[in-house]
């Protein structure tokens, strides 16, 4: 039985007091959870999960067509960047990136929301460890992977998944973790360590709220309910991603910091950031 | 030329056991299918166009098809699945620096 219900205030339309508050309607709603995650389970068993990842059915055409051709000039613009600019230590590099956050989001971790659970979206450790457009490409090959071999996300909505966690996560999430880093003097693992907690928190709650938007755009969903009830849920996701993500990036800084798109580079700090690749 | 590559392989090792631990991972909904089923709009989920794919029939969602256990057929989904998305995403990194010619003199 769930401890805590996730429940939207009727009258206002905000999120009610976080999450442990007790609903009026709670009992019903515990049951009828119940219920469902029963069925959830049995389901499962045979279906594909969800991730944040939209499946398709959820989305209105025009959401999907306007998704999809950003999310086609997004992929055709990150080929010309990569293309311009990936250096050959970075190849081998998206490879092992793109299989570990695969692999990771397939681990998902319990929420203290009674039943519910989150993964690694991976946008930012993917942009740290890459930079925004390689870290992009290689998390737009996991999610088109899962969506062609795995059934997981809709094909009609892979323009969506592709824009808020492919992009938004990963540009987002990098230049969040840049300008936090730099505010905090650059250098140590203090500086970087905080930057990525930030920026990985954001980038999931950010791609969550505009999921919530898509999903309201196409009618599926109120947006005065939904938009705060997956920001709500995703606020807990994003402290899984942020610890995830700081810990990866933590051993990287330890034992590899080379591997890093910024490393740590206390002679070189006037250079521009990600200017000192090839030295190695 | 070995300690170049040892990274790789330790990179890939660890992703390939993190997915053979993902029959352990939690089985709740997660955060899209929570919100999905309060709100009501779960059941607007269709099977889609993935499950019409050719890979619909060696893959059950995150299971390989034919095998008994369902952990096993996790486990061996998320490796067959780490080792594809390993081998596009460096394929794709490698295609791309092949189409750039070299400049000597350019920066990166």
């Amino acid at each position: 039985m769930p401890a805590w219900t996730l429940t939207v205030s009727t009258d206002s339309g905000q999120f009610s007091k976080g999450l442990l508050c007790s609903d009026p309607r709670a009992p019903q709603s515990a049951l009828f959870w119940r219920l469902t995650t029963a069925k959830q389970v049995l389901v499962r068993l045979l279906s594909p999960v969800l991730a944040m990842h939209i499946p398709d059915g959820f989305l209105s055409l025009p959401v999907c067509a306007a998704m999809g051709l950003l999310a086609f000039v997004m992929l055709a613009i990150a080929l010309k960047q990569v293309e311009r600019t990936l250096t050959d230590r970075l190849v081998p590099l998206m490879g092992v990136s793109a299989a570990f956050i695969f692999a990771a989001q397939m681990i998902n971790f319990p929420l203290p929301l009674g039943g519910t659970s989150g993964h690694l979206l991976g946008g930012t450790l993917a942009a740290i460890l890459l930079g925004p457009w390689a870290g992009s490409l290689a998390v737009m090959v996991v999610f088109i992977v899962q969506a062609l071999l795995f059934q997981d996300g809709g094909i009609t909505a892979l323009g969506a998944n592709l824009f808020n966690m492919a992009f938004v996560g990963t540009f987002l999430g990098y230049y969040v973790y840049r300008a936090v880093r730099s505010l905090l003097g650059d250098q140590g693992w203090f500086a970087m360590a905080t930057a990525t907690g930030v920026a990985s928190w954001l980038s999931v709650v950010t791609a969550s709220a505009i999921a919530a938007l898509q999903l309201a755009f196409s009618g599926t969903a109120n947006l005065n309910l939904v938009l705060p009830a997956m920001m709500g849920v995703h606020a807990l996701i994003g402290v899984g991603e942020a610890v995830l993500t700081v810990g990866v990036v933590s051993f990287l800084w330890r034992t590899r910091p080379d591997l890093l798109f910024d490393p740590p580079s206390p002679e070189k700090s006037t250079a521009p950031i990600g200017g000192t690749l090839d030295g190695q | 030329m070995g300690s170049k590559w040892r990274w790789v392989l330790f990179g890939l090792g660890f992703a390939l056991v993190v997915a053979l631990v993902s029959p352990f991972a939690s089985s709740d909904p997660d955060g899209l299918e929570r919100v999905a089923n309060d709100q009501g709009f779960i059941e607007r989920e269709t099977s889609g166009w993935a499950s019409k794919l050719p890979f619909a029939s060696v893959f059950s969602g995150y299971a390989l098809r034919g095998l008994a256990e369902p952990g096993v057929a996790k486990a061996m989904a998320g490796v067959a699945g780490t080792l594809v998305v390993f081998g596009v995403a460096w394929g794709t990194g490698v295609a791309l620096r092949r189409r750039r010619p070299e400049r000597p003199g350019s920066p990166r």
